[in-house]
């Protein structure tokens, strides 16, 4: 847990930081859902979590980022087949009521069941598996990638903001179907990745921050709070770490995911060596945006 | 499942059943009027207060059994509804007017109907009188000699709970002739009103966990009366669905108006609650002779009434208007919201420093401690 924290960190340092250039040779992999490996280049980035400047509401920076080394991620969402194969083997809760569906998108699992099940795969296969940060889920959704720029709270008029939130949450598409869908119903991607963006909503490893951005143009994080994690899919949101069901735990007012599910991202060891190296200069480079 | 105990109504029920003797048809000489019922939380266009006389106000209901959604999971329910809506229409008349009602119980359906009017004298309410089996109608007329919200619903002998739980509910409100007035006799009007039906809803499940679902009404019975049993509804909505009353389909106001809403809750208890507002004048047993009560947290429907409360908004923005048991608020349904717009008064509210780090230093309030001898 703790090293995929670190290489959260890591990860998060190096997409804010100017991009290194490593090359990795590819690795045979033994899990059920093809590997997608991608190139860096750079991509549009708006950052997560809550943003002021001079204590009132500033909008999240969009800024120009590449991942340190490209990503391998999984072409589709971890199965209910795959889920249950950790469950029946000891590693994962298992989920009351889990649908027997198993070629399709597993849901109804929180934070903390997707890493365990990361945790389980990583020690089967011995190669590390974790779920993405919201840069690479990002970089890796491409196009299925809703830049929303909510309109800011006002301190002023607080209201403003929260029915133009809440009209325009009211108004996104939703998906037509509930269940979960067959493995491939939501499309692919320009990267030839499967159902970003349909009925099911991805974790991410990114906390919530809370970051002042100063007039010098550093972003200080004042507030890290790992409890609540970005959740990504046709729109981003936060989401307590044990919520298992987003329909009362989710977006308070307005529409909140359909359901919950994780894909997962592969950190083979050169990778993680180059992380290791980053992650010395973390400190530094956390402010230098 | 029909058994032969609902097939045969009792014999106690079978003696109050005569035809009603037949009068002339205007036997009251007072003027009629034809009202165009609208779905809720909407009410049909009405005054408050009237310089008008009593009248013969006349109502159709049409009983529709159909398969309704609701919930997001796509949940399936074999409802029965008066107009095609759960709840039924809300009527407004005033009082000492004669409510006329055509019940309709089409060919279409497969159950056996009536009506009870909590506001009506007589008759188990007008059950008694208005039992129409598939492809019959009746007409019951009866005086609103009480003010208030009261609940109407079907109550058919050996299956009562289980029709007014699967939506056979509605409400009907009888002003005061000079509309509603406060403690010291003050008028009170409202610019808006909504109405909120709120049903306890008991769908079975299977052995997996998963909600059953029935080809036709009667096959649900047995099953549906199995989880009535054990008191605990699977699910509370507002009109009919979770979520009816959200997102698109919030009630909406603006600031500086009053906005009445009336709650029915025809089997159930509840407690409503507007998260962000109060109840500026609250009938809560919805009886409008009594004096209303005033600035109110959260008030009580008791099962098998209507209250009403009225609120004029004072702030933009959206408010959830729920049954304050958080339970069935949020897991259950039982939410509406309200968008407002407007202009925000800081001086009733202000955030004075937004979220941010712990400060360190001078001792707040909190921290100073005051000895006592």
């Amino acid at each position: 847990m703790l090293l995929a924290m670190k290489i959260k960190a890591a990860i998060t340092a190096a997409a804010l930081a100017s991009p290194i250039a490593l090359t990795i040779a590819p690795v045979a992999h033994p899990v059920d859902s093809a590997i997608t490996e991608i190139a860096a280049k750079p991509f549009q980035y708006r950052l997560a979590g809550d943003f002021s400047r001079e204590g009132k509401p500033a909008e999240a920076p969009l800024r120009n980022v590449s991942l340190p080394a490209g990503i391998k991620i999984m072409n589709r969402q971890v199965t209910a087949g795959e889920y249950a194969r950790c469950a029946d083997d000891g590693g994962c809760p298992k989920i009351p009521h889990a649908s027997e569906m198993v070629d399709r998108p597993m849901v109804g699992v929180s934070w903390r069941d997707a890493t365990a099940y990361a945790e389980w795969l990583t020690n089967k296969t011995g190669v590390l598996h974790r779920l993405p940060t919201d840069e690479e889920w990002v970089f890796a959704a491409g196009e299925k990638v809703r830049d929303e720029a909510l309109p800011l709270v006002d301190p002023i008029d607080p209201a403003q903001a929260w029915i133009a939130r809440y009209e325009a949450e009211a108004n996104r598409a939703r998906p037509g179907a509930f269940d979960p869908q067959p493995v491939g119903s939501f499309g692919r991607n320009e990267n030839g990745l499967q159902d970003f963006g349909g009925n099911v909503w991805e974790w991410t490893n990114t906390c919530f921050l809370r970051i002042t951005l100063e007039p010098t143009g550093t972003a200080r994080v004042t507030n890290t709070n790992c409890g609540v994690r970005v959740v990504q899919g046709a729109h981003r949101t936060y989401m307590t770490d044990f919520i298992r069901d987003p329909r009362t735990g989710g977006c308070a007012a307005g529409v909140p995911p359909a359901n919950l599910g994780f894909r997962l991202v592969v950190d083979d060891e050169k990778l993680s060596a180059a992380y290791r190296i980053v992650e010395r200069g973390f400190a530094k480079l956390a402010v230098g945006l | 499942m029909i058994t032969r105990r609902i097939a045969f109504l009792g014999a106690a029920a079978a003696a109050l059943i005569v035809a009603a003797p037949a009068l002339a048809a205007d036997d009251l000489k007072l003027p009629r009027q034809a009202v165009e019922l609208v779905a809720p939380p909407f009410v049909h266009p009405h005054e408050q207060a009237t310089k008008e006389g009593p009248k013969i106000i006349e109502f159709k209901l049409t009983i529709k059994e159909e398969e309704v959604v609701i919930d997001e999971a796509g949940t399936k329910f074999q409802a029965m509804t008066f107009n095609g809506s759960m709840p039924g229409p809300l009527m407004v008349v005033h009082e000492g007017d004669y409510v006329e009602v055509t019940l309709v119980n089409p060919e279409t359906n497969a159950m056996p109907h009536n009506i009870d009017f909590h506001a009506a004298t007589g008759a188990l309410g007008g059950g008694a009188l208005t039992h129409v089996s598939p492809g019959e109608q009746v007409v019951l007329r009866w005086k609103a000699t009480r003010t208030g919200t009261f609940v109407y619903h079907c109550a058919p002998e050996g299956m009562i709970p289980w029709h007014v739980v699967s939506g056979m509910h509605g409400t009907v409100m009888v002003l005061p002739r000079d509309g509603l007035k406060n403690r010291e006799g003050k008028a009170l009007r409202y610019d808006r009103l909504y109405y909120v039906g709120e049903n306890d809803l008991y769908v079975p499940k299977d052995e997996k966990g998963k909600y059953k679902t029935y080809e036709t009404v009667g096959e649900s019975f047995a099953d549906t009366t199995e989880v009535m049993r054990k008191l605990i509804p699977t699910h509370v909505v507002f009109n009919g669905k979770v979520g009816a009353l959200t997102g698109k389909n919030a009630m909406t106001a603006k600031v500086g108006e009053t906005v009445m809403i009336v709650h029915s809750q025809a089997n159930r208890d509840t407690r409503p609650h507007l998260i962000g507002g109060h109840g500026d004048y609250v009938w809560e047993t919805g009886k409008f002779i009594n004096p209303p009560e005033k600035d109110l947290e959260t008030w009580f429907i008791r099962g098998g009434s209507a209250g009403a409360a009225l609120y004029t908004f004072r702030q933009p923005g959206i408010y959830a208007y729920v049954n304050h048991n958080l339970i069935e608020a949020v897991e259950l349904g039982a939410s509406a919201h309200f968008k407002v717009e407007g202009e925000w008064n800081n001086d009733l509210m202000k955030q004075v420093q937004p979220p941010g780090p712990i400060l360190p230093g001078k001792s707040s309030a909190a921290e100073t401690v005051v000895k006592i001898r």
